[in-house]
């Protein structure tokens, strides 16, 4: 059976600008950022017969398609649970490409969360576990589910602000690097951290993501046409997504061990298909809408075992030459939130060698999607 | 409807939960022939299949398994009473039913009634019936050493 392994390959990236608030809607920024990723691919809008996207994204497919001139769509999909359907939006395409339902296929996200609503202020439309389990007890936002896991991992493993800080530091770090990423000229120190306000204890400002306005896409094509675009193919080696047995989304309290969350289940699957793991990467872009996301998924990739998480993060690991340099363009945390699609596209410009914190000769990255939802993750490799 | 708590959204597979609650029980939904119980409830036992379903009496006493303390930007009637606690109390009768909820001083009092520094993984709790302005009876959790 002909599978997945390195049958697709990214060809073209693009994305808008970042900030707090732009004026451009959502659908002028998803087509910027579209025909920017065709642009850079070399390949004609016209050409293109593939799409997917989030489920939570609101410009949709007949808008965009007719907006910048795409031909013919044979394959469309849309992927749920917010940012766990990042990484699935090129597993999607590139499925659909490798079995033939599609030849070109483009990735998108565009939202502004900066200057839009803030999406727990509405409570008529609700997940039905959460609007009857936890919210009306004050479990409001994303920061106090993620929160409530945050403690007892904490509490299990030994896990400290310090550890969730050397997270935040080290994606601010790559940020000052980064003159398109929000916190470009915004260093943060430890002083910082440590006396920042709380969002929902333990978790302060600097553990949790921006709010931004923006958008980003991608082109994804065979391998054997990758080879005549402009870029230097970036091959998806292998792609997962992971709902784990008695998962219960970010409310994930009622199982045997809500700390083991879909990053284990994606991962299981992630390694099976792929030639090398993760002993043998070289750069990771993993989602960080909060610090402790971070240490999860470290643990759920396997790049140490369980409870060791935090305990990964000291010494400088995650920061450039590190044992494991994460979110070299400053991630979800101080690059852009746009639910995690700036995580592709970095781990995209890391193998092309042109990532604004190169690691040197960077020829494998791996891409996660939100933990602590159905999450997705990709294997990319030069 | 933001100036107020939150009242839950009932569905037909948790009312029996808030019933039992509005007359100060605390059940848990359990298979009928399996024995199982789950949480949340849901129309079929995931261990055998069955879509037969009891609600089993619970001590109504736990641990506090973790806890948040949220600080604005909340809605308006949380703000109002912020930082308040959110915890997560795990059932002495059934490890890994887990129940989100807030410690408060007596069954009626404020979500912020009690210092969120008297509160640690572990302490022991017991259940207390709350009642939402609309009239919904909500547990709500005392520390059994105040």
């Amino acid at each position: 059976m002909p599978g997945l392994k390195d049958a697709t390959a990214i060809v073209g990236i693009g994305q808008t600008e970042f900030a707090k608030q732009l004026t451009a809607s959502e659908k002028e920024l998803a087509c910027r950022a579209i025909l920017a990723a065709l642009d850079d691919a070399g390949i004609d809008p016209s050409e293109v017969d593939g799409f997917a996207s989030y489920t939570m994204e609101e410009t949709d497919e007949v808008e965009v398609a007719k907006a910048v001139g795409v031909g013919d769509l044979t394959f469309f999909s849309k992927v749920g649970f917010g940012g766990g359907g990042s990484c699935a939006t090129v597993g999607h395409l590139a499925s659909a490409i490798a079995t033939g339902q599609a030849s070109v296929g483009v990735a998108w996200r565009s939202r502004k969360r900066g200057s839009g609503p803030r999406p727990w202020k509405n409570t008529t439309v609700q997940l039905p576990t959460p609007a009857q389990w936890t919210r009306p007890f004050g479990l409001l936002r994303p920061a106090d589910e993620i929160g409530m896991l945050a403690r007892r991992y904490m509490h299990e493993y030994g896990a400290t602000r310090d550890h969730l800080f050397n997270v935040a530091l080290a994606c601010r770090n790559r940020a000052n690097q980064n003159p398109a990423a929000m916190m470009h000229e915004r260093p943060l120190t430890r002083d910082m951290y440590m006396n920042a306000r709380w969002i929902s204890e333990p978790l302060c400002l600097f553990d949790n993501c921006l709010e931004t306005d923006g958008a980003l896409a991608c082109v994804i094509v065979s391998a054997e046409r990758a080879r005549d675009c402009r870029r230097k193919p970036v091959y998806v080696h292998s792609a997962a997504q992971g709902l784990p047995a008695q998962h219960h989304g970010m409310v994930n309290y009622w199982n045997d061990d809500p700390l083991t969350g879909p990053a284990w289940t994606a991962a299981r699957h992630l390694w099976k298909q792929a030639d090398f793991g993760p002993e043998d990467v070289d750069v990771a872009q993993i989602y960080d809408a909060f610090t402790p996301l971070i240490p999860l998924s470290l643990e759920g990739y396997g790049f140490c075992g369980r409870g060791e998480g935090a305990a990964f993060t000291e010494g400088g690991a995650l920061e450039s030459g590190g044992r494991l340099p994460i979110n070299t363009g400053g991630g979800g945390l101080s690059e852009a939130y746009v639910h995690g699609f700036n995580l592709i596209n970095e781990g995209v410009k890391q193998l092309r060698g042109t990532s604004t914190a190169q690691v040197p000769n960077a020829s494998t990255c791996l891409v996660t999607a939100g933990e602590g939802v159905p999450t997705s993750a990709l294997l990319l490799r030069s | 409807m933001t100036d107020a708590l939150l009242s839950p959204a009932v569905d037909p597979d948790g009312a029996p939960f808030w019933e039992y609650a509005a007359r100060g029980e605390l059940r848990v939904q359990a298979c009928t022939p399996c024995g199982e119980l789950r949480f949340p409830p849901r129309p079929c036992c995931p261990h055998c299949h069955s879509f037969d379903s009891e609600w089993r009496p619970m001590s109504g006493r736990g641990t506090i398994w973790s806890y948040v303390v949220p600080h604005p930007p909340l809605l308006p009637a949380y703000a109002a009473q912020a930082p308040y606690n959110a915890v997560i109390v795990e059932l002495a009768d059934a490890p890994r039913i887990r129940l989100v909820g807030n410690v408060v001083a007596s069954a009626d009092a404020a979500l912020d009634s009690v210092d969120p520094a008297r509160l640690r993984i572990g302490a022991r709790v017991r259940v207390a019936f709350g009642k939402l302005p609309d009239g919904t009876t909500v547990p709500r959790w005392l520390l059994e050493r105040p």
